[in-house]
């Protein structure tokens, strides 16, 4: 039995909350229990943007997430704000690109990922979001590309299916980074 | 799990509705329930239905007066402060019998207040929710499957006693997406021999008012509502019960607070409290029978709102004072922590 915790954070525009629903859709797809939660109000303006994600073999209670077992900071305000939050043992996955400081807890493992670089690098600067997904499956062990391929054709609306190959690529870079 | 979608809390609503014939909504947008709103204008022209942004929210729940009289299936939403001004349409629609569905997906208050969840307008919702002798049925979904099957539900319960359903939700349950199923059997509309819809020369006028000029008739229709209700409290209360069985500590909540609870229930477990949940599911009726049970078994009720403390008068009456009840509570858009609810079942469960 197993629950993970997440919290994705950022600034608005940078694909948070899609990249929360991809996890979320992910675990459908594996047929997991899951709950997502997006921070709303005027804080979306701005300052940080976060969704909170469970995805669990068990029934889920409360959709807050209050001390994340994987904490995703793609901007130094959500840094600032969630680093002493995240559950002791627990990862941090940061976006080194945009946040030139490093974590100060040591309870905690850190992957300091140059996600923006890398997405610009390989033409695809929108999807800094999905190469950090990318790693994030790669360190939790569920990076299966059958799951990932259901999933996005769930979480890409038709419309945009040529969307498709390139967040796979997305994802694979994140993945491979620093193997 | 094939079937499963995931979807938010307001759009798993606005799709039940639909499902269960509503081809007519009115709204005015307000935050946290907006999505609702957008989901409609969305897909009621694809459907051939109605999707109209009023001019306000009086406007709007007018409006659903209006296509209730007519006899079709019809729903409003909105947010605490947008739901004070439906007031005034939510007493006429119960001085005329028409059945609704309203959502109110709740933020702070009071006043204008904030935007963030909360459960303050229950003491609105329970009693009536405007001028004069009146209740409505009052559902309170504890996930985004059951914000689309009490929805389905709300439409089938206005029907059958041709009043308002309201589904009491908050900024939570709102905006979160969890998994969610939509195939699910909706009963058909009923005959409505008494709605406006035109005599084609065949039958006598019909008339839907909530005006009544003559004290011994409006005495009459009081108390003819009145013995539906008591009915309505027999049949319809419904409520979950968590771990209550070999219970000594009950925490009572429902919404948002109930899923915050429901791990604070699971945490004292482990560590060997005997714990319980119950989770009202309507609220009115609120389900007395659930509380009765435990008079006698349980030495203390912890009741866990997003209030000042509301439901907690209705707990202490179901069980008439006979079991002590305690609130644990955040108020304003804060939601409380499973590690309060846990300490506050801790405090009681060593007797202090």
């Amino acid at each position: 039995m197993k629950t993970t915790k997440y919290l994705f954070s950022g600034f608005g525009g940078q694909g948070i909350l899609f990249s929360g629903k991809f996890l979320a859709y992910k675990g459908l797809t594996d047929e997991k229990n899951v709950s997502w939660l997006p921070s709303y109000g005027p804080e979306m303006r701005g300052g940080t943007a976060s969704c909170s994600v469970i995805v669990s073999d068990e029934s889920i209670g409360s959709p807050i997430v209050d001390a994340p077992d994987v904490l995703i900071a793609m901007n130094l305000p959500s840094l600032d704000k969630f680093e002493n939050t995240v559950r002791a043992g627990g990862t941090i996955i940061l976006d080194s690109t945009l946040i030139d400081r490093k974590v100060n807890r040591t309870d905690v493992e850190v992957i300091y990922l140059p996600a923006t670089r890398l997405a610009s690098e390989n033409n695809c600067p929108t999807l800094a979001n999905m190469i950090i997904v990318g790693k994030l499956l790669k360190v939790t062990g569920e990076y299966d590309e059958n799951s990932i391929e259901a999933t996005l054709k769930k979480v890409i609306s038709a419309k945009r299916a040529d969307m498709l190959e390139v967040n796979k690529k997305a994802m694979e870079i994140g993945a491979n980074y620093g193997d | 799990m094939a079937n499963k979608v995931l979807m938010k809390g307001n759009e798993a609503i606005a799709e039940a509705a639909i499902k269960a014939g509503c081809m007519h909504y009115f709204g005015y947008p307000i935050t946290p329930q907006t999505e609702i709103a957008a989901y409609m204008a969305k897909k009621m022209p694809k459907i051939g239905g109605t999707f109209l942004q009023a001019e306000s929210e009086i406007a709007a729940i007018n409006m659903v007066y209006g296509v209730s009289a007519a006899g079709y299936r019809v729903m409003t939403s909105s947010s605490s402060p947008g739901i004070s001004l439906k007031s005034e349409g939510l007493s006429y629609l119960a001085g005329a019998d028409l059945p609704a569905v309203v959502i109110n997906v709740q933020r702070g208050g009071p006043g204008l207040g904030g935007i963030q969840p909360s459960q303050s307008d229950y003491f609105q919702a329970t009693r009536g929710g405007g001028h004069g002798d009146f209740h409505m049925i009052v559902l309170a979904p504890g996930s985004v499957q059951e914000m689309a099957s009490l929805t389905v539900k709300g439409f089938e319960l206005a029907d059958k006693y041709r009043m308002t359903s309201m589904i009491l939700a908050d900024g939570t349950m709102g905006q979160m997406m969890e998994p969610v199923e939509l195939d699910f059997e909706v009963a058909p509309a009923p005959n409505k021999p008494w709605a406006t819809n035109g005599t084609k020369m065949q039958r006598k006028h019909n008339i839907v008012n909530s005006l009544s000029l003559i004290p011994e008739e409006l005495e009459k229709f009081n108390f003819a509502r009145y013995e539906r209700y008591k009915q309505i409290e027999e049949t319809e209360a419904m409520w979950e019960e968590y771990k209550v069985d070999d219970a000594e500590i009950i925490v009572t909540a429902y919404g948002i607070a109930s899923r915050v609870t429901k791990n604070a229930v699971d945490e004292a477990r482990k560590k060997g409290i005997k714990v319980g949940l119950i989770r009202p599911i309507t609220v009115w009726p609120f389900p007395k029978k659930a509380y009765e049970k435990i008079v006698g078994k349980a030495k203390h009720i912890v009741c866990v709102e997003l209030s000042m403390g509301q439901m907690i008068e209705d707990v202490k009456l179901s069980v008439e004072c006979k079991v002590p009840v305690t609130l644990c509570n955040r108020a304003g858009g804060m939601i409380p922590s499973t590690e309060q609810v846990l300490a506050e079942i801790e405090k009681y469960a060593k007797g202090e």
